[in-house]
Protein backbone atom coordinates (compact mmCIF):
# COMPACT_ATOMS: atom_id res chain seq x y z
CA UNK A 1 0.00 0.00 0.00
CA UNK A 2 1.19 3.55 -0.63
CA UNK A 3 2.69 5.48 2.25
CA UNK A 4 0.54 8.31 3.45
CA UNK A 5 2.70 11.20 4.51
CA UNK A 6 0.01 13.29 6.21
CA UNK A 7 -2.68 12.01 8.59
CA UNK A 8 -5.59 10.46 6.74
CA UNK A 9 -8.71 12.56 6.58
CA UNK A 10 -11.41 11.01 8.80
CA UNK A 11 -15.17 11.35 8.58
CA UNK A 12 -18.21 9.75 10.18
CA UNK A 13 -20.09 8.93 7.02
CA UNK A 14 -18.80 8.80 3.45
CA UNK A 15 -21.57 8.86 0.86
CA UNK A 16 -20.77 7.86 -2.70
CA UNK A 17 -23.05 9.33 -5.33
CA UNK A 18 -24.92 12.64 -5.21
CA UNK A 19 -28.17 11.53 -6.81
CA UNK A 20 -31.46 11.72 -4.90
CA UNK A 21 -30.42 9.02 -2.39
CA UNK A 22 -27.00 10.49 -1.66
CA UNK A 23 -28.22 14.08 -1.45
CA UNK A 24 -31.10 13.25 0.89
CA UNK A 25 -28.86 11.02 3.01
CA UNK A 26 -26.23 13.75 3.36
CA UNK A 27 -28.83 16.28 4.49
CA UNK A 28 -30.40 13.87 6.98
CA UNK A 29 -27.06 12.69 8.36
CA UNK A 30 -25.96 16.29 8.93
CA UNK A 31 -29.22 16.93 10.76
CA UNK A 32 -28.27 14.11 13.14
CA UNK A 33 -24.87 15.72 13.70
CA UNK A 34 -22.71 13.38 11.60
CA UNK A 35 -19.70 14.60 9.65
CA UNK A 36 -20.42 13.82 6.00
CA UNK A 37 -18.17 13.49 2.97
CA UNK A 38 -20.19 13.21 -0.26
CA UNK A 39 -18.29 12.17 -3.39
CA UNK A 40 -19.75 12.30 -6.87
CA UNK A 41 -18.26 11.62 -10.28
CA UNK A 42 -20.22 14.24 -12.20
CA UNK A 43 -19.52 17.94 -12.54
CA UNK A 44 -22.61 18.87 -10.50
CA UNK A 45 -24.83 17.11 -7.96
CA UNK A 46 -28.18 15.55 -8.91
CA UNK A 47 -27.27 12.12 -10.22
CA UNK A 48 -28.63 11.12 -13.62
CA UNK A 49 -32.28 11.87 -12.87
CA UNK A 50 -31.58 15.42 -11.66
CA UNK A 51 -28.64 15.95 -14.00
CA UNK A 52 -27.73 19.64 -14.39
CA UNK A 53 -30.83 20.69 -12.44
CA UNK A 54 -30.30 24.21 -11.16
CA UNK A 55 -27.49 24.56 -13.67
CA UNK A 56 -28.09 24.24 -17.38
CA UNK A 57 -31.32 22.23 -17.10
CA UNK A 58 -34.22 24.55 -16.23
CA UNK A 59 -37.41 23.13 -17.75
CA UNK A 60 -40.46 25.38 -18.21
CA UNK A 61 -42.93 25.01 -15.38
CA UNK A 62 -45.42 22.98 -17.46
CA UNK A 63 -42.86 20.97 -19.45
CA UNK A 64 -42.76 17.16 -19.06
CA UNK A 65 -40.33 16.38 -16.25
CA UNK A 66 -40.63 19.82 -14.61
CA UNK A 67 -42.02 18.51 -11.31
CA UNK A 68 -39.13 16.10 -11.03
CA UNK A 69 -36.64 18.88 -11.70
CA UNK A 70 -38.16 21.03 -8.94
CA UNK A 71 -37.84 18.14 -6.50
CA UNK A 72 -34.24 17.69 -7.56
CA UNK A 73 -33.46 21.36 -6.99
CA UNK A 74 -34.82 21.14 -3.45
CA UNK A 75 -32.62 18.10 -2.72
CA UNK A 76 -29.52 19.82 -4.11
CA UNK A 77 -30.13 23.07 -2.22
CA UNK A 78 -30.76 21.24 1.05
CA UNK A 79 -27.55 19.23 0.70
CA UNK A 80 -25.55 22.38 -0.07
CA UNK A 81 -27.00 24.07 3.01
CA UNK A 82 -26.43 21.04 5.25
CA UNK A 83 -22.73 21.52 5.82
CA UNK A 84 -21.79 18.24 4.17
CA UNK A 85 -18.46 18.30 2.32
CA UNK A 86 -19.56 17.83 -1.28
CA UNK A 87 -16.89 16.93 -3.80
CA UNK A 88 -17.84 16.82 -7.48
CA UNK A 89 -15.73 15.36 -10.27
CA UNK A 90 -14.59 12.79 -7.71
CA UNK A 91 -14.33 9.28 -9.15
CA UNK A 92 -14.14 6.62 -6.47
CA UNK A 93 -12.00 3.64 -7.40
CA UNK A 94 -11.22 1.69 -4.26
CA UNK A 95 -12.84 0.75 -0.94
CA UNK A 96 -10.90 -1.07 1.75
CA UNK A 97 -12.17 -3.12 4.67
CA UNK A 98 -11.18 -0.51 7.23
CA UNK A 99 -13.35 2.14 5.58
CA UNK A 100 -10.56 3.75 3.59
CA UNK A 101 -11.78 5.05 0.26
CA UNK A 102 -9.66 6.23 -2.64
CA UNK A 103 -10.81 8.51 -5.39
CA UNK A 104 -9.42 10.74 -8.13
CA UNK A 105 -10.19 14.38 -8.77
CA UNK A 106 -8.70 16.22 -11.75
CA UNK A 107 -5.90 13.69 -12.14
CA UNK A 108 -4.95 13.52 -8.45
CA UNK A 109 -5.78 10.66 -6.09
CA UNK A 110 -7.18 11.29 -2.61
CA UNK A 111 -8.00 9.14 0.37
CA UNK A 112 -10.19 9.34 3.45
CA UNK A 113 -11.32 6.92 6.12
CA UNK A 114 -14.97 6.76 7.07
CA UNK A 115 -16.56 5.08 10.08
CA UNK A 116 -19.44 4.10 7.83
CA UNK A 117 -19.99 3.98 4.08
CA UNK A 118 -23.22 4.62 2.26
CA UNK A 119 -23.08 3.74 -1.44
CA UNK A 120 -25.66 5.42 -3.66
CA UNK A 121 -24.46 4.34 -7.11
CA UNK A 122 -27.85 4.57 -8.82
CA UNK A 123 -28.85 2.76 -11.96
CA UNK A 124 -27.69 2.46 -15.55
CA UNK A 125 -29.78 1.85 -18.63
CA UNK A 126 -30.23 -1.82 -19.36
CA UNK A 127 -28.45 -2.68 -22.58
CA UNK A 128 -30.78 -3.50 -25.47
CA UNK A 129 -28.57 -5.51 -27.81
CA UNK A 130 -29.67 -5.60 -31.44
CA UNK A 131 -27.60 -6.28 -34.56
CA UNK A 132 -25.69 -3.08 -35.33
CA UNK A 133 -26.12 -1.40 -31.94
CA UNK A 134 -22.40 -0.64 -31.80
CA UNK A 135 -22.70 1.72 -34.78
CA UNK A 136 -22.11 5.41 -34.06
CA UNK A 137 -25.56 6.99 -34.11
CA UNK A 138 -27.13 4.33 -31.87
CA UNK A 139 -27.40 5.48 -28.25
CA UNK A 140 -29.48 5.06 -25.14
CA UNK A 141 -32.61 7.14 -24.61
CA UNK A 142 -31.15 8.06 -21.22
CA UNK A 143 -27.96 9.20 -22.96
CA UNK A 144 -29.94 11.50 -25.24
CA UNK A 145 -31.79 12.87 -22.23
CA UNK A 146 -28.47 13.63 -20.54
CA UNK A 147 -27.44 15.55 -23.67
CA UNK A 148 -30.66 17.54 -23.38
CA UNK A 149 -30.14 18.31 -19.69
CA UNK A 150 -26.43 19.07 -19.74
CA UNK A 151 -26.09 20.81 -23.10
CA UNK A 152 -29.58 21.54 -24.43
CA UNK A 153 -29.10 19.22 -27.40
CA UNK A 154 -32.18 18.11 -29.31
CA UNK A 155 -32.12 15.20 -31.74
CA UNK A 156 -32.59 16.12 -35.40
CA UNK A 157 -32.90 14.37 -38.71
CA UNK A 158 -34.57 10.99 -38.95
CA UNK A 159 -34.82 10.13 -35.28
CA UNK A 160 -36.08 6.69 -34.28
CA UNK A 161 -36.71 5.44 -30.77
CA UNK A 162 -37.06 1.77 -29.85
CA UNK A 163 -37.62 -0.49 -26.90
CA UNK A 164 -39.90 0.06 -23.94
CA UNK A 165 -40.26 1.73 -20.55
CA UNK A 166 -41.36 5.00 -18.93
CA UNK A 167 -38.18 6.94 -19.78
CA UNK A 168 -38.77 6.34 -23.49
CA UNK A 169 -42.17 8.06 -23.26
CA UNK A 170 -40.91 10.86 -21.01
CA UNK A 171 -38.04 11.72 -23.36
CA UNK A 172 -40.30 11.52 -26.41
CA UNK A 173 -42.74 13.93 -24.73
CA UNK A 174 -39.89 16.24 -23.69
CA UNK A 175 -38.38 16.60 -27.15
CA UNK A 176 -41.76 16.91 -28.88
CA UNK A 177 -42.62 19.75 -26.49
CA UNK A 178 -39.40 21.45 -27.60
CA UNK A 179 -40.20 21.11 -31.29
CA UNK A 180 -38.26 18.01 -32.28
CA UNK A 181 -39.82 15.38 -34.47
CA UNK A 182 -39.57 11.61 -34.20
CA UNK A 183 -39.73 9.42 -37.31
CA UNK A 184 -41.25 6.62 -35.28
CA UNK A 185 -41.18 4.59 -32.11
CA UNK A 186 -40.56 0.85 -32.43
CA UNK A 187 -42.39 -0.79 -29.55
CA UNK A 188 -40.57 -3.98 -28.60
CA UNK A 189 -42.62 -4.68 -25.47
CA UNK A 190 -44.09 -8.18 -25.28
CA UNK A 191 -47.72 -8.76 -26.24
CA UNK A 192 -50.21 -9.11 -23.44
CA UNK A 193 -48.24 -6.86 -21.10
CA UNK A 194 -51.20 -4.59 -20.31
CA UNK A 195 -53.32 -7.61 -19.42
CA UNK A 196 -50.65 -8.92 -17.02
CA UNK A 197 -50.04 -5.46 -15.63
CA UNK A 198 -53.74 -4.96 -14.91
CA UNK A 199 -53.39 -7.32 -11.97
CA UNK A 200 -51.20 -4.73 -10.30
CA UNK A 201 -53.38 -1.75 -11.16
CA UNK A 202 -55.14 -1.48 -7.77
CA UNK A 203 -51.84 -1.10 -5.91
CA UNK A 204 -50.46 1.27 -8.55
CA UNK A 205 -53.51 3.47 -8.08
CA UNK A 206 -52.50 4.14 -4.47
CA UNK A 207 -49.90 6.45 -6.01
CA UNK A 208 -52.02 7.68 -8.96
CA UNK A 209 -49.68 10.51 -9.94
CA UNK A 210 -47.24 8.15 -11.65
CA UNK A 211 -49.89 6.54 -13.80
CA UNK A 212 -51.42 9.87 -14.81
CA UNK A 213 -48.00 11.24 -15.70
CA UNK A 214 -47.11 8.22 -17.83
CA UNK A 215 -50.40 8.33 -19.69
CA UNK A 216 -49.93 12.06 -20.30
CA UNK A 217 -46.53 11.42 -21.93
CA UNK A 218 -47.99 8.68 -24.13
CA UNK A 219 -50.92 10.89 -25.05
CA UNK A 220 -48.59 13.69 -26.09
CA UNK A 221 -46.78 11.31 -28.44
CA UNK A 222 -50.03 10.01 -29.96
CA UNK A 223 -51.43 13.51 -30.36
CA UNK A 224 -48.28 14.55 -32.24
CA UNK A 225 -49.05 11.80 -34.75
CA UNK A 226 -45.80 9.93 -34.14
CA UNK A 227 -46.11 6.39 -35.53
CA UNK A 228 -45.78 3.74 -32.82
CA UNK A 229 -44.98 0.47 -34.54
CA UNK A 230 -44.98 -2.87 -32.76
CA UNK A 231 -42.17 -5.14 -33.96
CA UNK A 232 -40.54 -8.40 -32.95
CA UNK A 233 -37.09 -7.72 -34.38
CA UNK A 234 -34.96 -4.63 -34.92
CA UNK A 235 -31.61 -4.09 -36.61
CA UNK A 236 -29.38 -1.06 -37.02
CA UNK A 237 -27.76 -0.86 -40.47
CA UNK A 238 -24.75 1.06 -41.72
CA UNK A 239 -21.04 0.81 -42.39
CA UNK A 240 -19.24 3.32 -40.21
CA UNK A 241 -22.33 4.95 -38.78
CA UNK A 242 -26.05 4.40 -38.62
CA UNK A 243 -27.77 4.70 -42.01
CA UNK A 244 -31.05 2.82 -41.62
CA UNK A 245 -33.04 0.54 -39.37
CA UNK A 246 -34.87 -2.66 -40.22
CA UNK A 247 -37.83 -3.70 -38.11
CA UNK A 248 -39.51 -6.97 -38.92
CA UNK A 249 -39.42 -6.88 -42.75
CA UNK A 250 -39.46 -3.09 -43.19
CA UNK A 251 -36.53 -0.78 -43.68
CA UNK A 252 -36.33 2.97 -43.04
CA UNK A 253 -33.58 5.58 -43.26
CA UNK A 254 -32.25 6.70 -39.87
CA UNK A 255 -29.81 9.31 -38.55
CA UNK A 256 -30.22 8.49 -34.88
CA UNK A 257 -31.59 5.43 -33.09
CA UNK A 258 -32.30 5.73 -29.37
CA UNK A 259 -32.73 2.46 -27.47
CA UNK A 260 -34.26 1.86 -24.07
CA UNK A 261 -35.21 -1.19 -22.02
CA UNK A 262 -35.54 0.15 -18.51
CA UNK A 263 -32.75 0.47 -15.96
CA UNK A 264 -30.71 -1.89 -13.77
CA UNK A 265 -29.04 -1.38 -10.39
CA UNK A 266 -25.42 -0.30 -10.63
CA UNK A 267 -23.57 -2.92 -8.55
CA UNK A 268 -20.08 -2.28 -9.87
CA UNK A 269 -18.77 -1.18 -6.45
CA UNK A 270 -20.67 -3.55 -4.19
CA UNK A 271 -19.69 -6.61 -6.23
CA UNK A 272 -16.03 -5.71 -5.72
CA UNK A 273 -16.45 -5.88 -1.92
CA UNK A 274 -15.51 -9.38 -0.71
CA UNK A 275 -18.38 -10.90 1.26
CA UNK A 276 -21.01 -8.37 0.16
CA UNK A 277 -23.96 -10.63 -0.67
CA UNK A 278 -25.93 -10.09 -3.87
CA UNK A 279 -29.08 -11.65 -5.24
CA UNK A 280 -30.62 -11.88 -8.70
CA UNK A 281 -33.60 -9.60 -9.20
CA UNK A 282 -35.76 -11.76 -11.44
CA UNK A 283 -38.15 -8.98 -12.42
CA UNK A 284 -35.40 -6.60 -13.52
CA UNK A 285 -32.97 -9.33 -14.63
CA UNK A 286 -29.99 -7.87 -12.80
CA UNK A 287 -28.02 -8.40 -9.62
CA UNK A 288 -28.65 -6.29 -6.56
CA UNK A 289 -26.99 -6.20 -3.17
CA UNK A 290 -28.89 -7.89 -0.34
CA UNK A 291 -30.00 -5.08 1.99
CA UNK A 292 -32.40 -4.82 4.90
CA UNK A 293 -35.10 -2.14 5.10
CA UNK A 294 -32.49 0.35 6.44
CA UNK A 295 -29.97 -0.24 3.67
CA UNK A 296 -27.52 -2.40 5.66
CA UNK A 297 -25.65 -4.87 3.45
CA UNK A 298 -24.20 -8.17 4.64
CA UNK A 299 -20.98 -6.28 5.52
CA UNK A 300 -20.78 -4.30 8.74
CA UNK A 301 -20.45 -0.56 8.16
CA UNK A 302 -21.36 -0.69 4.44
CA UNK A 303 -24.82 0.45 3.37
CA UNK A 304 -26.53 0.94 0.02
CA UNK A 305 -29.51 3.20 -0.75
CA UNK A 306 -31.46 4.19 -3.83
CA UNK A 307 -31.67 2.51 -7.22
CA UNK A 308 -28.29 0.87 -6.56
CA UNK A 309 -30.03 -1.25 -3.91
CA UNK A 310 -33.34 -1.77 -5.72
CA UNK A 311 -34.77 0.21 -8.61
CA UNK A 312 -37.59 2.37 -7.27
CA UNK A 313 -37.23 5.78 -8.87
CA UNK A 314 -36.07 9.17 -7.60
CA UNK A 315 -38.57 9.76 -4.79
CA UNK A 316 -38.16 6.29 -3.29
CA UNK A 317 -34.38 6.76 -3.57
CA UNK A 318 -34.46 10.03 -1.63
CA UNK A 319 -36.54 8.41 1.11
CA UNK A 320 -34.17 5.43 1.22
CA UNK A 321 -31.27 7.84 1.57
CA UNK A 322 -32.88 9.52 4.58
CA UNK A 323 -33.77 6.17 6.14
CA UNK A 324 -30.19 4.93 5.68
CA UNK A 325 -28.80 8.13 7.21
CA UNK A 326 -30.94 7.62 10.33
CA UNK A 327 -29.67 4.05 10.62
CA UNK A 328 -26.09 5.30 10.19
CA UNK A 329 -26.71 7.81 13.01
CA UNK A 330 -27.94 4.97 15.20
CA UNK A 331 -24.97 2.76 14.34
CA UNK A 332 -22.58 5.61 15.14
CA UNK A 333 -24.21 6.33 18.47
CA UNK A 334 -26.03 9.56 17.59
CA UNK A 335 -29.51 8.06 17.94
CA UNK A 336 -30.99 5.26 20.01
CA UNK A 337 -32.91 2.54 18.22
CA UNK A 338 -36.17 4.05 19.46
CA UNK A 339 -35.23 7.53 18.28
CA UNK A 340 -34.31 6.17 14.85
CA UNK A 341 -37.60 4.31 14.61
CA UNK A 342 -39.58 7.39 15.59
CA UNK A 343 -37.85 9.54 12.99
CA UNK A 344 -38.01 6.88 10.26
CA UNK A 345 -41.64 5.75 10.69
CA UNK A 346 -43.20 8.24 8.30
CA UNK A 347 -40.36 7.84 5.81
CA UNK A 348 -40.81 4.07 5.67
CA UNK A 349 -44.54 4.51 5.02
CA UNK A 350 -43.97 7.13 2.34
CA UNK A 351 -41.48 4.88 0.63
CA UNK A 352 -44.12 2.14 0.47
CA UNK A 353 -46.41 4.58 -1.34
CA UNK A 354 -43.72 5.64 -3.81
CA UNK A 355 -42.95 2.01 -4.59
CA UNK A 356 -46.61 1.20 -5.25
CA UNK A 357 -46.42 1.46 -9.07
CA UNK A 358 -43.31 -0.73 -9.38
CA UNK A 359 -45.05 -4.10 -9.69
CA UNK A 360 -47.25 -2.76 -12.47
CA UNK A 361 -44.31 -1.16 -14.29
CA UNK A 362 -42.28 -4.35 -14.00
CA UNK A 363 -45.20 -6.36 -15.42
CA UNK A 364 -45.72 -3.85 -18.23
CA UNK A 365 -42.09 -3.73 -19.29
CA UNK A 366 -40.39 -7.05 -18.50
CA UNK A 367 -36.79 -7.05 -19.78
CA UNK A 368 -36.55 -8.49 -23.27
CA UNK A 369 -35.66 -12.19 -22.86
CA UNK A 370 -32.22 -13.48 -23.98
CA UNK A 371 -33.93 -15.80 -26.48
CA UNK A 372 -34.81 -12.75 -28.59
CA UNK A 373 -31.15 -11.83 -29.07
CA UNK A 374 -29.84 -13.11 -32.42
CA UNK A 375 -26.57 -15.05 -32.46
CA UNK A 376 -24.79 -12.48 -34.61
CA UNK A 377 -25.52 -9.65 -32.13
CA UNK A 378 -22.60 -8.31 -30.12
CA UNK A 379 -23.27 -8.72 -26.39
CA UNK A 380 -19.97 -7.55 -24.92
CA UNK A 381 -19.24 -4.30 -26.77
CA UNK A 382 -15.74 -3.82 -25.34
CA UNK A 383 -14.38 -7.21 -26.41
CA UNK A 384 -16.81 -7.61 -29.33
CA UNK A 385 -18.19 -10.96 -28.19
CA UNK A 386 -21.38 -12.08 -29.91
CA UNK A 387 -24.41 -13.79 -28.41
CA UNK A 388 -23.63 -16.84 -30.53
CA UNK A 389 -20.18 -17.20 -28.96
CA UNK A 390 -21.65 -16.80 -25.47
CA UNK A 391 -24.20 -19.51 -26.22
CA UNK A 392 -21.53 -21.81 -27.63
CA UNK A 393 -19.30 -21.32 -24.58
CA UNK A 394 -22.24 -22.04 -22.27
CA UNK A 395 -22.93 -25.21 -24.27
CA UNK A 396 -19.27 -26.18 -23.87
CA UNK A 397 -19.67 -25.94 -20.11
CA UNK A 398 -18.96 -22.37 -19.00
CA UNK A 399 -20.63 -22.39 -15.58
CA UNK A 400 -21.41 -18.70 -15.31
CA UNK A 401 -20.26 -15.16 -16.11
CA UNK A 402 -16.90 -15.52 -14.32
CA UNK A 403 -15.85 -18.60 -16.25
CA UNK A 404 -17.26 -17.18 -19.43
CA UNK A 405 -15.05 -14.14 -18.95
CA UNK A 406 -12.03 -16.44 -18.90
CA UNK A 407 -13.30 -18.28 -22.02
CA UNK A 408 -14.21 -15.28 -24.15
CA UNK A 409 -13.07 -12.09 -22.36
CA UNK A 410 -16.71 -10.99 -22.16
CA UNK A 411 -16.86 -8.49 -19.29
CA UNK A 412 -13.08 -8.07 -19.23
CA UNK A 413 -12.87 -4.89 -21.29
CA UNK A 414 -12.82 -1.24 -20.36
CA UNK A 415 -16.37 -1.15 -19.00
CA UNK A 416 -15.72 -4.16 -16.76
CA UNK A 417 -19.06 -5.73 -17.57
CA UNK A 418 -21.14 -2.67 -16.71
CA UNK A 419 -23.04 -2.99 -19.99
CA UNK A 420 -23.05 -6.71 -20.80
CA UNK A 421 -22.95 -8.15 -17.26
CA UNK A 422 -26.68 -8.71 -16.71
CA UNK A 423 -27.15 -9.87 -20.33
CA UNK A 424 -24.38 -12.46 -20.17
CA UNK A 425 -25.63 -13.68 -16.80
CA UNK A 426 -29.18 -14.18 -18.09
CA UNK A 427 -28.01 -15.74 -21.34
CA UNK A 428 -25.70 -18.31 -19.76
CA UNK A 429 -28.48 -19.27 -17.34
CA UNK A 430 -30.95 -19.63 -20.22
CA UNK A 431 -28.51 -21.79 -22.22
CA UNK A 432 -27.82 -24.03 -19.23
CA UNK A 433 -31.49 -24.22 -18.30
CA UNK A 434 -30.82 -22.73 -14.86
CA UNK A 435 -32.53 -20.14 -12.73
CA UNK A 436 -30.18 -17.11 -13.00
CA UNK A 437 -30.59 -16.66 -9.23
CA UNK A 438 -28.57 -19.83 -8.65
CA UNK A 439 -25.53 -18.58 -10.60
CA UNK A 440 -22.69 -16.49 -9.16
CA UNK A 441 -22.63 -12.97 -10.56
CA UNK A 442 -19.71 -11.48 -12.45
CA UNK A 443 -17.14 -10.40 -9.86
CA UNK A 444 -15.60 -6.96 -10.16
CA UNK A 445 -12.31 -5.66 -8.83
CA UNK A 446 -10.84 -2.37 -7.73
CA UNK A 447 -9.80 -0.04 -9.26
CA UNK A 448 -13.37 0.43 -10.46
CA UNK A 449 -12.24 2.91 -13.09
CA UNK A 450 -8.94 3.13 -14.97
CA UNK A 451 -6.28 4.97 -12.99
CA UNK A 452 -3.15 6.53 -14.46
CA UNK A 453 0.32 5.97 -13.03
CA UNK A 454 0.37 9.71 -12.33
CA UNK A 455 -2.72 9.40 -10.14
CA UNK A 456 -1.17 6.52 -8.22
CA UNK A 457 2.02 8.51 -7.74
CA UNK A 458 0.08 11.53 -6.47
CA UNK A 459 -1.36 9.36 -3.70
CA UNK A 460 2.04 8.88 -2.07
CA UNK A 461 2.49 12.61 -1.73
CA UNK A 462 -0.99 13.31 -0.34
CA UNK B 1 -27.89 14.02 -35.35
CA UNK B 2 -28.27 16.70 -32.67
CA UNK B 3 -28.79 20.45 -32.70
CA UNK B 4 -28.13 23.07 -30.07
CA UNK B 5 -30.91 25.03 -28.40
CA UNK B 6 -28.40 27.31 -26.65
CA UNK B 7 -25.56 28.96 -28.56
CA UNK B 8 -21.94 27.89 -28.30
CA UNK B 9 -19.75 30.29 -26.32
CA UNK B 10 -16.24 29.04 -27.03
CA UNK B 11 -14.34 26.69 -29.28
CA UNK B 12 -12.27 23.56 -28.84
CA UNK B 13 -9.92 21.69 -31.12
CA UNK B 14 -10.94 18.22 -32.29
CA UNK B 15 -8.63 16.21 -34.51
CA UNK B 16 -6.89 19.39 -35.60
CA UNK B 17 -9.97 21.44 -36.43
CA UNK B 18 -11.83 24.07 -34.50
CA UNK B 19 -15.37 23.26 -33.38
CA UNK B 20 -17.84 25.35 -31.38
CA UNK B 21 -18.66 24.37 -27.79
CA UNK B 22 -20.12 25.61 -24.54
CA UNK B 23 -17.87 25.84 -21.51
CA UNK B 24 -19.01 23.36 -18.87
CA UNK B 25 -20.82 20.97 -21.18
CA UNK B 26 -19.57 17.40 -21.62
CA UNK B 27 -16.95 17.10 -24.37
CA UNK B 28 -19.07 14.33 -25.89
CA UNK B 29 -21.99 16.76 -26.21
CA UNK B 30 -19.83 19.32 -28.02
CA UNK B 31 -18.66 16.68 -30.47
CA UNK B 32 -22.14 15.29 -31.15
CA UNK B 33 -23.52 18.82 -31.64
CA UNK B 34 -20.90 19.30 -34.37
CA UNK B 35 -21.91 16.11 -36.11
CA UNK B 36 -18.99 14.03 -34.86
CA UNK B 37 -20.36 10.51 -34.48
CA UNK B 38 -17.11 8.53 -34.46
CA UNK B 39 -15.07 9.06 -31.30
CA UNK B 40 -12.68 6.15 -31.52
CA UNK B 41 -11.86 2.89 -33.22
CA UNK B 42 -11.99 -0.30 -31.19
CA UNK B 43 -8.87 -2.17 -30.18
CA UNK B 44 -10.35 -5.51 -31.25
CA UNK B 45 -11.58 -4.91 -34.81
CA UNK B 46 -10.84 -1.25 -35.49
CA UNK B 47 -14.51 -0.41 -36.08
CA UNK B 48 -15.73 3.09 -35.22
CA UNK B 49 -17.66 3.83 -32.02
CA UNK B 50 -19.41 6.75 -30.42
CA UNK B 51 -21.07 7.32 -27.04
CA UNK B 52 -23.75 4.89 -25.89
CA UNK B 53 -24.58 5.86 -22.29
CA UNK B 54 -23.33 9.43 -21.65
CA UNK B 55 -22.93 8.59 -17.96
CA UNK B 56 -19.52 7.06 -17.59
CA UNK B 57 -20.55 3.40 -17.78
CA UNK B 58 -19.99 2.16 -21.34
CA UNK B 59 -16.47 3.45 -22.12
CA UNK B 60 -17.38 3.72 -25.80
CA UNK B 61 -16.66 7.48 -25.90
CA UNK B 62 -12.95 7.11 -25.07
CA UNK B 63 -10.83 9.84 -26.66
CA UNK B 64 -7.48 11.48 -26.13
CA UNK B 65 -7.70 14.75 -24.18
CA UNK B 66 -4.69 17.07 -23.85
CA UNK B 67 -2.42 14.15 -24.73
CA UNK B 68 -3.96 11.73 -22.22
CA UNK B 69 -5.62 8.71 -23.87
CA UNK B 70 -8.61 6.73 -22.61
CA UNK B 71 -10.56 9.72 -21.25
CA UNK B 72 -14.32 9.33 -21.15
CA UNK B 73 -15.58 12.18 -23.33
CA UNK B 74 -18.91 12.16 -21.48
CA UNK B 75 -17.18 12.95 -18.16
CA UNK B 76 -14.68 15.52 -19.43
CA UNK B 77 -16.16 19.01 -19.24
CA UNK B 78 -15.38 21.55 -21.95
CA UNK B 79 -12.97 24.36 -21.17
CA UNK B 80 -12.27 26.97 -23.85
CA UNK B 81 -9.48 25.85 -26.15
CA UNK B 82 -9.49 22.22 -25.00
CA UNK B 83 -7.58 19.93 -27.37
CA UNK B 84 -8.83 16.40 -28.06
CA UNK B 85 -8.57 13.81 -30.77
CA UNK B 86 -10.05 10.44 -31.64
CA UNK B 87 -8.44 7.33 -30.29
CA UNK B 88 -7.38 4.43 -32.47
CA UNK B 89 -7.11 1.06 -30.78
CA UNK B 90 -6.30 0.53 -27.13
CA UNK B 91 -3.89 3.43 -26.80
CA UNK B 92 -2.48 6.16 -28.94
CA UNK B 93 1.14 5.87 -29.92
CA UNK B 94 3.36 8.83 -29.18
CA UNK B 95 6.21 8.27 -31.57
Amino acid sequence: MPEIAVPLKHTDLAILGAGPAGLAAATQARAQGLQVLLLDENAAPGGQVHRAVGGFYRPDIRAPGATQAREGLRLIEAAHASGAEMRQGATLWAIERDGTITWSEAGTAHQARARRLLLCPGATERALPIPGWTLPGVMGVGAAQILLKTAGLLPEGRVWMAGQGPLLWLYAAQILAKGSTIAGIIDLSPRGAWRRAALHLPRALTAPGYLAQGLAWMWRVRRAGIPVIRAETLEALGENRLRAIRFDAREAAADLLLLHDGVVSNTQLTRALPGCAHEWDGRLACLRPVVDEWGNTSLPDVMVAGDGAAVGGARAAALSGRIAALEAARALGRLSGDQRDALAGQLLLRRQVELAPRAMLDALYPPLPPARIADATILCRCEEVTAGRVRAAAALGAQGPNQLKAFLRAGMGACQGRVCGPLVHAMVAAERGLDPATMDGLRTRFPSKPVTVGELASLVQT
Amino acid sequence: MFRRTAPADCSIRWDGREIPARAGEPLAAALLASGVAQFRQTAVSGTPRGPLCMMGACFDCLVEVEGVPNRQACLVMVTPGLVACPQAGARASHA
